[in-house]
């Protein structure tokens, strides 16, 4: 409403005869006056709360002063040193959660990107039915997470499930596994991150290739590069920039991801399973420590940190030598 | 151009894989929510042997799904439109104002986009909950707090989406806007947001979708008469039985509207996400 009468007084303002002041917000100032909606909203949920985060993974901020945590006494960084001996049982959780939670985002990650890249290039060229494919490949992606992933809980039950049927009609296990708890639980997440994850490296990798020039192909194929060798030395330099950002972004959403373990296995994963993010929360919601908690969000976000300015500084050597 | 046969039979071979991958949820959730309670209790069958419709009209009465679903539908339009405005109005400073701090906004903005959820949750959870008691205003367990959060969740992406869109958008036509006596608002309006359409409805599904599946925050800032979705369809596995036929019905009923939003306005959201992330 206020943008629509200013633009009124804007209409009257720009007329020749009306002085230049009434135009004060035209000069330097509206920038920022655009931007005082989002700068207040980014304070309010994400700058004011992380600095809070901070401040309190240096309190001993349990249930007890919860509703009134200025009078939580000051803990120093004993919140931290509890996190990181790795000699105490919650250390060696952490250290153990991380470790999974590692493995956990490199495996999805280079499945991900496989997938999509099989995908985009396999869809690149026109055939009957391409449309269709493309649409179907982004289904996993346009459900909502708790729909789908909750879907999989149930094919992946021991005696009701879908895969435990599959798996006995094709003969391929004797018995049938149990996919929620213990060892096989750990690539239980794997296979449905992957199953949620690789339709967006396909979208983003399809968009990459549709910016490749064509003649580029038929030169390489005048040279006498079968399609093999066009995927070698045409798509894959050229592809290079995408992937830079792509992977980025899959690394950093994977590895944060919540909703995912949460829906598979509730609030208590099984240890192989037991991700970093579902790890944290469970010790501050479930054991109402938010001094732990916090200095482990903490800890979490200095290693994101420093893996992602560590890749950046990688990538831009790289295209400099490239 | 000419394909050699393995290349044909490849093709067949890993996109039908990839497909059945792809697909074999949904046909789970279909035939399951179509399955009488022993039915889904028992081994799998990949043909139901009884069709019902009765899970679909059983939802609705074991957990209170209607609350949830106005709860989901309110939270999320609210949230995903004043996203988009606030972030337009924030992509056009961004996209045509060259001013002093514009790199710092754009960097702090976009870097907020790869912490972890949890580290502002805890904060944000004592926040909401001592400032309901000391100055009364209750975000913790209300809509508005679950809007605001959600909205700023967004709020990045949309900004760095729309500022790509709008940079596509040519200079020349706000000017020539300008020129014809309109103010910079005036060419905003009139002018830079109908040729940002496509990329305002791609934010604006990005948006939705993205707080449609929103957990982490749903589960611990929400009680039981402001439930999302996400978190209240936990409800059908009680201590005593798991009510999967009807776990799969509402799964479904709540995807069915999300995805063929999404697959109807896929265009945009491609030209949108192209825009913003292949440069």
């Amino acid at each position: 409403m206020v943008d629509t009468i200013r633009v009124k007084q804007g209409v009257t303002a720009s007329a020749p005869s009306s002085p230049p002041k009434r135009r004060w917000w035209r000069r330097g100032s509206l920038p920022y006056v655009l931007l005082i909606p989002a700068i207040l909203l980014e304070l309010l949920i994400h700058i004011i709360p992380m600095l809070a985060g901070v401040g309190i993974s240096f309190l001993q901020l349990t249930l007890f002063y919860l509703r009134n945590w200025r009078a939580a006494p000051f803990a120093g960084f004993s919140n931290y040193a509890v996190a990181v001996n790795f000699s105490s049982a919650t250390g060696q959780a952490l250290l153990h959660s991380f470790t999974v939670t590692i493995i956990y985002t490199l495996i999805v990650l280079a499945g991900a990107w496989l997938f999509g890249m099989a995908a985009a290039v396999l869809t690149q060229r026109a055939f009957r039915g391409r449309g269709a494919v493309r649409t179907l490949f982004l289904i996993p992606y346009a459900l909502p997470v708790f729909a789908s992933v909750i879907t999989w809980n149930f094919m992946l039950q021991r005696d009701t499930g879908m895969v435990n049927q599959l798996l006995m009609s094709l003969h391929l296990v004797g018995s049938r596994p149990f996919w929620l708890i213990g060892q096989d639980s750990f690539w239980s997440l794997v296979i449905v991150q992957l199953w949620r994850t690789w339709p967006f490296a396909f979208l983003i990798l399809t968009a990459g290739l549709q910016s490749i020039p064509a003649d580029l192909y038929e030169a390489a194929s005048l040279d006498g590069a079968g399609i093999l060798g066009q995927v070698r030395h045409v798509t894959l330099p050229l592809i290079r920039p995408v992937n830079r950002v792509l992977l980025l972004v899959l690394f950093l959403w994977t590895f944060n991801d919540f909703s995912v373990p949460f829906t598979l296995f509730g609030s208590a994963p099984p240890s192989q399973a037991d991700i970093i993010s579902i790890h944290i929360y469970e010790n501050s919601f479930v054991s109402w420590n938010f001094g732990t908690g916090s200095a482990m969000s903490v800890l979490l976000l200095l290693f994101l940190l420093l893996v992602t300015l560590v890749y950046l500084a990688l990538g831009r050597r790289g295209a400099r030598h490239a | 151009m000419h394909e050699p046969a393995w290349f044909r039979w490849a093709r067949v071979i890993v996109l039908s894989l990839l497909g059945l991958f792809a697909i074999a949820p949904v046909y789970v959730m279909l035939t399951a929510s179509l399955k009488p309670l022993p039915d889904v209790e028992g081994a799998f069958r990949w043909i139901p042997s009884h069709l019902t419709l009765s899970p679909f009209i059983d939802m609705w009465q074991t957990i209170p799904l209607l609350t949830y679903l106005e709860n989901s539908l309110i939270v999320c339009s609210v949230a995903s439109v004043a996203s988009v405005i606030v972030a337009l109005l924030a992509a056009y400073a961004v996209s045509r104002y060259r001013f002093h701090g514009r790199q710092v906004f754009s960097v702090t903005i976009l870097s907020t986009q790869m912490f972890p959820g949890i580290l502002f949750l805890l904060p944000l959870f004592v926040i909401f909950v001592n400032l309901s008691q000391d100055t009364g205003i209750n975000l913790y367990g209300s809509r508005t707090g679950l809007i605001i959060t959600y909205m700023t969740f967004t709020l990045p992406f949309a900004i760095w989406m729309l500022a790509a869109y709008l940079d596509t958008i040519p200079r020349e036509l706000d000017e020539a806007a300008t020129v014809d006596g309109t103010g910079p608002l005036g060419a905003f309006i009139r002018v830079v947001i109908p040729a940002a359409i496509p990329g305002i409805v791609a934010v604006l599904i990005y948006a939705f979708m993205t707080a449609w599946s929103e957990m982490l925050f749903a589960s611990v800032l929400t009680n039981d008469s402001t439930r999302t979705l996400a978190v209240g369809l936990q409800g059908y596995a009680t201590q005593n039985q798991v009510y999967w036929n009807q776990i799969m019905a509402a799964s479904l009923t709540v995807s069915v509207p999300i995805v063929v939003g999404f697959l109807l306005l896929q265009r945009y959201l491609v030209a949108g996400m192209t825009a913003g992330s292949v440069k």
